[in-house]
């Protein structure tokens, strides 16, 4: 099975850890992803910088929004990653989307790291 | 994370929405911070018993403010204090404050308590004290350390500003657009401001260095109150591209670095990709202002992975605009260096020889006119523009620097 570990916690206080902090718990979750990735289980995974970078396009009325999707009516249901050479050219494949697809929202959140971890086997 | 470490970084992160909401509850600035600390007394208390709770901010918001009435209470009544599980214990009301504090709320609030301190009476250094002692909640003797004075002089200072600051009376009702978009113009500033006394340490593991990190933690908190504003984009982009150099900007004797010299290797790249990322998100607004603007500038440094890969033509470019958005000789004078890499130095004196009355007594103006004449082989004129620059230097950084010109002349 492949599984989506999504992350989840307070953006307002994990920004505000300090150095030493960040630091500390990134050391401790290193040590996590190591294990998991010398065992071949470990595949992409990435660190997202925080909401007040992202940029939303919504189904509705083809509006792009400033800020992360904040409705809690919608579920997560999935996520691309891009290599784009600007946020004009990452909406424009979120339109592309939006287009074929008939409802929801694609928010655009840049990447603070990305792991690529070990290659999934073909399936 | 230990129970201590993780309350403490809930409540740094919650108290800017907690003391602001207070203040509009109290009307009272000492009482907030009053109602606040004690707050955070009894969730260090419960908060490792029961688990954290699922809004913090609100927790100390109910929590703070049950806790201030009951002293005023007892003050009057001298009656017993109602015990300490009945104050705490929010279990049914958290929801509804919650919904009761919407977001317009924490918002106009965040940014009253941010706007009491750019108070135009007080100076820029008071504005700065004060915003860190109320809204970041560093302690007097962290400022004090962070402005290299003693704790008893920072106390009295903020005393005195917050003296002024009540006498003046805080504006609570809730503010219009037009308002709203003035006072978010000063809070700007008054961040910037906090940001460039930390810009101006020379060590960048000091307190007065920190203060970098506690601007961007504001303008993050303002973005993400305003996600709208392109100029709080910019003023966050901006600072984060500056503060990624921190570690590549001094060297080891604490010498500041020119930029074009500097190890590129050791900038941060979350940082500068977190500031290119908020200038193109910023720039679809088409609404450029002065924080856009400049952070643009730094984004095309941060963007040249050697110094010979800058975008000279496209920085002259951007200091063109801010010179017609905010027209300043100092503007020129930073022109003047892109202007010296596209045309020569001989251009770049030309550019700001009119500027030599009013920048007379500035020093960066006769150590880049030094610099320009120098490279234009004119050495005794460039020996005479350091010496002048010397005798403007406000710190030895500045003096040192211009000395190792002056050295190289003399070879």
């Amino acid at each position: 099975m492949l599984y989506a570990v999504l992350c989840y916690n307070d953006e307002a206080a994990v920004f505000s850890w300090t150095k030493e902090e960040d630091a500390a718990v990134m050391g401790r979750l290193n040590v996590v992803h190591e294990k998991w990735e010398a065992k071949g289980k470990l595949k992409p995974s990435l660190r997202l910088l925080p909401t007040s970078a992202a940029t939303t396009l919504r189904k509705k009325d083809n509006e792009v929004l400033d800020g992360p999707y904040a409705e809690t009516k919608e579920q997560l249901l999935g996520f691309y990653i891009i290599e784009v050479d600007d946020l004009e050219e990452g909406l424009a494949f979120a339109r592309e989307l939006t287009a074929a697809n008939p409802g929801g929202a694609y928010e655009l959140r840049p990447i603070m790291l990305y792991n690529p971890g070990s290659p999934v086997e073909a399936r | 994370m230990t129970d201590l470490a993780w309350i403490d970084a809930a409540l740094v992160s919650a108290r800017p929405q907690a003391v602001a909401a207070l203040l509009r509850y109290f009307r009272d600035l000492d009482l907030a911070e009053e109602a606040y600390q004690d707050a955070c007394l009894r969730a260090l208390k419960n908060w490792p018993k029961n688990g954290p709770p699922r809004d913090p901010a609100a927790w100390l918001i109910m929590v703070g403010r049950n806790a201030a009435i009951d002293v005023t209470r007892r003050r009057a009544k001298q009656t017993e204090l109602p015990d300490e599980d009945q104050i705490s214990d929010l279990s049914d009301v958290e929801t509804e404050a919650a919904q009761r504090l919407d977001e317009a709320d924490y918002r106009d609030d965040v940014l009253r308590l941010l706007f009491i301190c750019c108070h135009p009476d007080l100076p820029a250094t008071q504005q700065v004290a004060l915003a860190l002692r109320i809204v970041s909640g560093l302690t007097v003797p962290q400022i004090a350390r962070a402005f290299l004075v003693g704790e008893g002089a920072m106390e009295q200072r903020i005393t005195r500003a917050k003296a002024k600051v009540a006498g003046a009376g805080v504006p609570f009702e809730a503010p219009n657009a037009v308002d709203r978009a003035e006072r978010l113009a000063s809070v700007a500033a008054m961040v910037y401001l906090v940001f460039n006394e930390g810009y101006s340490a020379a060590d960048p593991v000091s307190a007065r260095a920190s203060l970098c990190d506690e601007a961007i933690r504001l303008a993050r908190l303002l973005l993400r109150m305003y996600p709208s504003e392109p100029e709080i984009m910019g003023l966050l982009a901006l600072m984060l591209l500056q503060h990624s150099r921190i570690a590549a900007r001094f060297d080891a004797n604490g010498n500041g670095i020119l930029l074009e010299d500097q190890d590129r290797k050791q900038w941060k790249r979350p940082l500068i990709q977190e500031g290119l990322a908020l200038i193109d998100k910023a720039m679809r607004a088409r609404k450029p202002g002065p924080y856009q603007i400049q952070a643009a500038i730094a984004g095309l440094h941060a963007r040249a992975e050697t110094a010979d890969e800058t975008d000279w033509a496209e920085i002259n470019g951007l200091y063109q605009a801010l010179e017609r958005h905010t027209p300043s000789p100092v503007i020129t004078l930073n022109r003047a260096v892109a202007v010296a890499k596209l045309d020569g130095p001989q251009a770049a004196l030309d550019l700001i020889a009119p500027l030599e009355d009013r920048l007379s007594s500035y020093f960066y103006f006769h150590g880049a006119r030094g610099a320009f004449l120098m490279q234009l082989n004119k050495n005794a004129e460039a020996r005479e523009a350091f010496n002048k620059a010397i005798s403007l230097a406000s710190t030895p950084a500045e003096a040192a620097h211009i000395r190792q010109h002056l050295d190289n002349l003399a070879r």
